[in-house]
């Protein structure tokens, strides 16, 4: 018995199931199945980070056509980005198994939205499970792997959150020794998508279906009736599941693993045994609605809220509610009103910072992108100012600019996003003759979701040395032709470079070159001391956003936190009157 | 609430090594027999913010989240955020503070003011409190990092998990090299 992580037993479930290929991009909360599979499992299984999640599940979708096992994984997001290959992947099918994870965030711990990923299993017509614990998040692979090569088609499975990033006990398993030879059958009509073929494949679509809908009623390893009292029945999916039982110690529960096709028989059996039906699902209202249209009365969402994540205190007061009486939940104690609050931040001697210092002088319109950058958006650097999805960092600029906006547009993203969706969005500033001005903080690491290698890092997923692809190089290959590398470090040179591109009426690319400290694990230089004796105590060191440097109250001078300070100098050159000194210490 | 589960919060800044502490009483829960769920914050919320993990332990554990106002034990690695988090803490639960201070951005824009009262705060807050100089106890042993080891001696006051299962917790989650200085880092706050 092992305490693992959701992510981790699902990558230990992929090992077990015989999975020899996995593809993804990284992303909270999925990122650590990849890498856990990258750290333990690599000698039986080929794992990659693709570039974005369409190329990781096309990827998928190649592998398994010759028959082998593979599992995908992404955040729900990610999951928009691979819509395409999907859709058409549920016509074609697979040869072999194919387990594509999906991690929502409920409560958007670390995210731009909270969408359900519930509603691609129904638009995709693919089969859903749903895992409620570490130990399931195994199994459910394995068991998905088994649906999906027995009805020739992709299986998502969901997690969240609180399923990915919780620790409880799992029983672990030898693995299923997979096939020995792979290869892919020709077989047009299956696997060519052309409209008179489509149309036979979509008919062979909804004949599994039904098949399916017939397999989720009768398979109690994933969808159960746990009977306890009659008058309450909860029907309920995933993590609440388990918030359930804590809850609702007493009554019966129809616990769905496998929610699409939805299990209707089942579902109908459940509402004869009980007086009342009450459906917990976290996000949309998915299941009551469509057990409302299956004729059956239940109630939800009049009780339950559809926005952010439930937790047990959450329904500790629904439940309340329900009996029309009141839960009052533990609210922070009253000598914590005041407390200064803490945001996330960049960190001290990050690379960016010298970037956003330096744009957040300049009056224009940053349109931003996904990565740690997203923080500059923040006080005191708030230089940031459109954020929607990986790549519109560079393509919005565009926008602006076609727009005839009466201002200036910088358009901002990492080196990950660029190799993700930003080289479309800088070919069409090339192509139909922009002017924006585009900045890549190239920190050579996917560094947010915790230092994964990309394309340029030079390193592979499996630990191999590889390519550096040059954003530089890309940019030139697109067509822009005033392209420039510079050290975000260096504050003059940094100022001068995105000043004058701001100004150029033509496309520039500005590649701001400096690994993640964090992922090098090497401070950048000295650390810094203030001289008390020549601050005029100004404020323009803090103003750089360091949470190295440290403010007192009004007219203190600063002093620099030495555990913290990473020695990138940055406020030494922001400071007007020489009193910022470099530490013997590194 | 399951009469029978064991709920413990700790809290800090991200970066302040939550993370093992946690998994060290996670795993000495294990060690003793107990079913262990977990939960801990990944991704944006470690940049420096504020963070919680969340351990239940007992003979049948479902949630892995905590409801407030039920923890047995609650810990913070930085004062304020013991006092930003100490509603998870039931109202007879013990509740260990390192004084370590980390001040937030927002203090030094201006927008916000490290409280100068802290210990009083915490006294009023908190009916059963042990205050632990981690940070210079961890000085001492000669590595800042066992801080929040430090601090994992001191919880232990509060559960009931047999000595021996902690030591072998701290041996099986730290590297090899630095088990010694990691248990003598436990008995250090335990002692405390």
């Amino acid at each position: 018995m092992e305490l693992l992580s959701g992510n981790e037993a699902f990558a230990r479930g992929a090992y077990e199931a015989g999975v020899t290929v996995a593809a993804a991009y990284p992303g909270t909360p999925s990122t650590e199945i990849l890498e856990n599979i990258a750290a333990r499992y690599k000698k039986d299984i080929y794992c990659e980070w693709s570039p974005n999640e369409k190329v990781a599940l096309e990827v998928g979708a190649g592998a398994a056509q010759t028959g082998a096992r593979v599992l995908v994984t992404m955040k729900h997001v990610g999951l928009n980005v691979a819509a395409d290959p999907l859709m058409t992947l549920a016509y074609t099918g697979v040869a072999g198994g194919l387990v594509i994870i999906v991690a929502d965030d409920p409560g958007m711990h670390s995210s731009q939205n909270e969408q359900d990923s519930r509603n691609y299993a129904i638009f995709a017509k693919v089969p859903m499970l749903e895992p409620s614990s570490s130990a399931e998040a195994k199994e459910f692979i394995k068991i998905g792997m088994d649906i999906s090569e027995k009805y020739h088609t992709p299986v998502i499975v969901r997690s969240v959150t609180r399923i990915s990033h919780s620790k409880g006990p799992v029983e672990l398993c030898q693995r299923i020794q997979p096939r020995t030879e792979f290869g892919f059958v020709k077989n047009p009509q299956q696997y060519v998508t052309i409209p008179v073929w489509a149309r036979k494949m979509r008919v062979q679509l909804e004949e599994k279906l039904g098949q399916m809908l017939q397999a989720s009623n009768e398979s109690p390893e994933l969808n159960r009736i746990e009977w306890a009292d009659e008058e309450l029945g909860i029907i309920t999916s995933g993590i609440c599941y388990e918030y359930v039982k804590d809850i609702w110690p007493t009554a019966s529960v129809l616990k769905l693993g496998w929610s699409n096709p939805l299990p209707d028989t089942l579902i109908k059996d459940f509402a004869a045994g009980v007086d009342k039906i009450l459906v917990i699902e976290e996000l949309d209202d998915i299941l009551e609605l469509r057990i409302k249209a299956m004729g059956i009365d239940c109630i939800g969402r009049e009780f339950i809220p559809g926005i952010g994540e439930l937790t047990p205190s959450v329904l500790r007061q629904c439940k309340a509610k329900m009996q029309g009486e009141e839960y009052i939940v533990p609210a922070p104690v009253e000598e914590s009103k005041d407390l200064p609050a803490r945001p996330p931040v960049l960190c001290p001697g990050c690379p960016h910072r010298g970037v956003f210092t330096v744009l957040a002088k300049n009056k224009v319109v940053v349109t931003g992108d996904i990565g740690c950058y997203s923080l500059g958006s923040l006080p005191p650097l708030s230089s940031l100012d459109t954020i929607l999805c990986m790549g519109a960092g560079i393509s919005m600029a565009h926008g602006m600019d076609k727009a005839k906006a009466n201002h200036k547009v910088v358009g901002i993203m990492g080196d990950s996003t660029f190799f993700h969706s930003g080289i479309t969005g800088l070919l069409d500033i090339a192509y139909n003759k922009g002017a924006s001005t585009i900045i890549v903080v190239d920190n050579r690491i996917t560094a947010m979701t915790g230092h994964q290698e990309n394309p340029g890092s030079g390193k592979t997923l499996m630990g191999e040395d590889t390519i550096e692809a040059s954003i530089e190089a890309i940019g030139r290959a697109c067509g822009v032709k005033r392209v420039f590398s510079i050290n975000p470090y260096d504050l003059a040179e940094t100022s001068k470079v995105i000043e004058t591109e701001i100004n150029t009426n033509e496309p520039s690319l500005i590649v701001s070159k400096a690994p993640c400290p964090l992922a090098v694990g090497k401070p950048v230089g000295h650390k810094r001391n203030v001289d008390a004796e020549k601050c005029k105590v100004c404020g323009m060191c803090l103003k750089i956003g360091c949470p190295g440097m440290e403010g007192g109250e009004k007219g203190q001078v600063p002093k620099v936190n030495k555990l913290l300070c990473a020695g990138c100098g940055l406020c030494e050159q922001v400071c007007k009157f020489g009193a910022i000194t470099m530490d013997k210490e590194i | 609430m399951s009469d029978n589960t064991t709920s413990i919060v700790l809290a800090g800044v991200g970066g302040q090594g939550i993370l093992l502490a946690s998994s060290i009483i996670a795993k000495a829960a294990m060690i003793a027999g107990f079913e262990v769920k977990m939960n801990e914050v990944h991704g944006m919320a470690q940049r420096g913010g504020s963070v919680i993990a969340q351990i239940r332990y007992g003979k049948n554990v479902h949630s892995p989240l905590v409801e407030e106002g039920t923890a047995k034990v609650f810990a913070s690695l930085e004062q304020i955020e013991a006092i930003r988090f100490a509603h998870y803490l039931s109202p007879d639960g013990l509740a260990v503070v390192s004084t370590q201070t980390i001040v937030p951005v927002t203090v030094s824009m201006g927008s916000g003011k490290y409280p100068q009262d802290v210990k009083q705060r915490l006294e009023k807050i908190f009916k059963n409190l042990i205050i632990v100089d981690a940070l210079g106890k961890a000085n001492e042993l000669g590595n800042i990092k066992v801080a929040n080891v430090i601090v994992l001696g001191a919880i232990s006051r509060g559960l009931d998990l047999p000595l021996e299962t902690w030591h072998e917790a701290i041996k099986s989650e730290v590297k090899e090299k630095f088990a010694d200085l990691n248990i003598r880092a436990f008995e250090a706050g335990r002692n405390s």
